[in-house]
């Protein structure tokens, strides 16, 4: 079990205001098994860059509601290239509109989620990113 | 053999990942302690080769009950120790922030990064959270082994944070050469240590949240369990220490106190004495795991047919072992 535990880093970066929908997707994947670091509000792309190297993480959750989801997102991205870490996979949730969906896939995010997406699609894709299957 | 042991010369090969965590490559230590917590079979070999170089930090355990304020405490200590304090230059600082694994699913929340948050960006400073994860092997054994790595990537302060709840917890508190109990006010009037039986464990026993109401309450009831216990002539005398952790007063205060345990473990000699202990509990362990899986690997019998017997009580368990020793 331990030898295939994933670890997700999850995070929020920009200024604006709550955490819920991220503390309720961080809920639903520890209930899926895996280990969530939680990091809080107001993070920067460098904080998120340089925990998900400290903590050797397999994916990173990022939650956006501010709409600076096209200057942060690019940031992070290049700042994980610079460390070495283009293995790490990379889903955004928040409000994203759908026209800019384009423009994330192609700086590397490897999925972007509106809200009131169910939590077990998250948890799969996250699965189906590390090739994990899904259990039952 | 020998023409190999030298191409580290070579600048063509590649460095292994032992020379770049003694190197400080932040990524290689990071992979090390995911191999660890892994079970990994290369990560005992890379911890053997790096064991020269560690015995040099200054290793802290943090523990209490849940919302004493163990994070938040752990990054102003850690802030204190980058800063240096009055008698002592900055340090470099190491955390290990470990949290409960979830008894159901098996995965955890580990949010005590939430704490730390003043410390991001500082190279002298690596967090890394762990969870408990019900491992084979204890919990105990692989933070000593994630304690082994930060200490060989030279790091000079290791804090351990753990919740003071389980038994594998207070284990790797004992395991630390000097062990911090964090109390706060408004748990009520009991003492949340003293349940768990981890007061008798503490070096410094720390009172935090000293701005909230109840404090010297809290601060009194210790000083005098303390007092209780009676002073062991001119040993180390476990002192009660008030902190607000969430603006730093009392926090330098806190860090002299553990540069003092550390010189009063050196000079008494009491700290070579508990390093030798925990170093044969270790190969005791150690030996005990690998005679147990010498004998799987070269036995013959089944232990779960011997187990079926004795539970049929076809043969007592005295038996039984004599049997499958044969
Ligand atoms: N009033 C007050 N609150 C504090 C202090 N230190 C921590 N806290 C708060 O106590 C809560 C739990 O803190 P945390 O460090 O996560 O505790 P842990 O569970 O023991 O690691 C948080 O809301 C902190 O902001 C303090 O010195 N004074
Ligand atoms: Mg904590």
């Amino acid at each position: 079990m331990t030898a295939t535990m994933i670890r997700v880093l999850i995070a929020k970066p920009g200024l604006d205001g709550h955490d819920r929908g991220a503390k309720v997707v961080a809920r639903a994947l520890r209930d899926a098994g895996m280990e969530v670091i939680y990091t809080g509000l107001r993070q920067t792309p460098e904080m998120i860059a340089d925990a998900a190297l400290q903590e050797d993480v397999d994916v990173i959750g990022l939650s956006i509601l501010s709409g600076a989801h096209g200057t942060l997102i690019p940031r992070v991205m290049r700042l994980l290239r610079e460390k070495g870490l283009e293995r790490v996979k990379v889903f955004v949730g928040g409000i994203i509109p759908d026209s800019d969906i384009p423009d994330l896939k192609a700086s590397g995010v490897a999925g972007v989620y509106g809200p009131g997406t169910p939590t077990a699609d998250v948890v799969k894709a996250i699965r189906d990113a590390q090739g994990t299957p899904q259990p039952g | 053999m020998r023409r190999e042991r030298r191409s580290p010369g070579n600048p063509l090969r590649m460095p292994t990942l032992t020379e770049r965590i003694a190197a400080g490559d932040r990524r290689a230590l990071a992979t090390l302690i995911s191999r660890i917590e892994k079970h990994d079979p290369e990560a005992p070999a890379i911890l053997g080769a790096l064991h020269e170089r560690t015995g040099r930090a200054m290793v802290v355990g943090i523990t209490g009950a849940p919302g004493t304020g163990k994070s938040t405490l752990v990054a102003a200590l850690a802030g204190a120790f980058r800063r240096g304090t009055a008698g002592h230059p900055p340090r470099t600082v190491g955390i290990l922030a470990v949290d409960p694994t979830s008894p159901f699913s098996g995965g955890a929340i580990l949010g005590d990064r939430i704490r730390m948050r003043d410390l991001a960006g500082d190279e002298g400073v690596f967090i890394r959270s762990m969870a408990s994860r019900g491992r084979l092997g204890g919990l105990s054994h692989a933070t000593d082994s994630a304690v082994r790595a930060l200490d060989a990537a030279g790091f000079e302060t290791i804090l351990i944070e753990t919740v003071g709840v389980g038994q594998d917890e207070v284990d790797i508190a004992r395991q630390t050469p000097t062990v911090i109990v964090v109390e706060s006010p408004g748990t009520g009037d009991d003492i949340q240590a003293l349940k768990a039986g981890i007061l008798e464990i503490a070096d410094i026993l720390v009172v935090n949240k000293a701005d909230m109401p109840g404090a010297d309450t809290t601060f009194e009831s210790l000083c005098a369990m303390l007092g209780l216990g009676g002073g062991e002539g001119d040993g180390w005398k476990t002192p009660v220490m008030k902190t607000t952790a969430a603006t730093g007063e009392g926090v330098d205060a806190l860090a002299e106190a553990i540069h003092r345990h550390r010189a009063y473990l050196r000079e008494s000699g009491e700290g070579r004495r508990r390093e030798r202990e925990r170093a044969e509990a270790d190969l005791r362990e150690r030996l005990r795991e690998r005679l147990f899986e010498r004998w799987r690997q070269s036995g013959r019998m089944d232990l779960a047919e011997m187990a079926r017997k004795v539970a049929a009580r076809e043969c007592s368990p005295e038996e039984a072992v004599e049997e499958l020793l044969k």
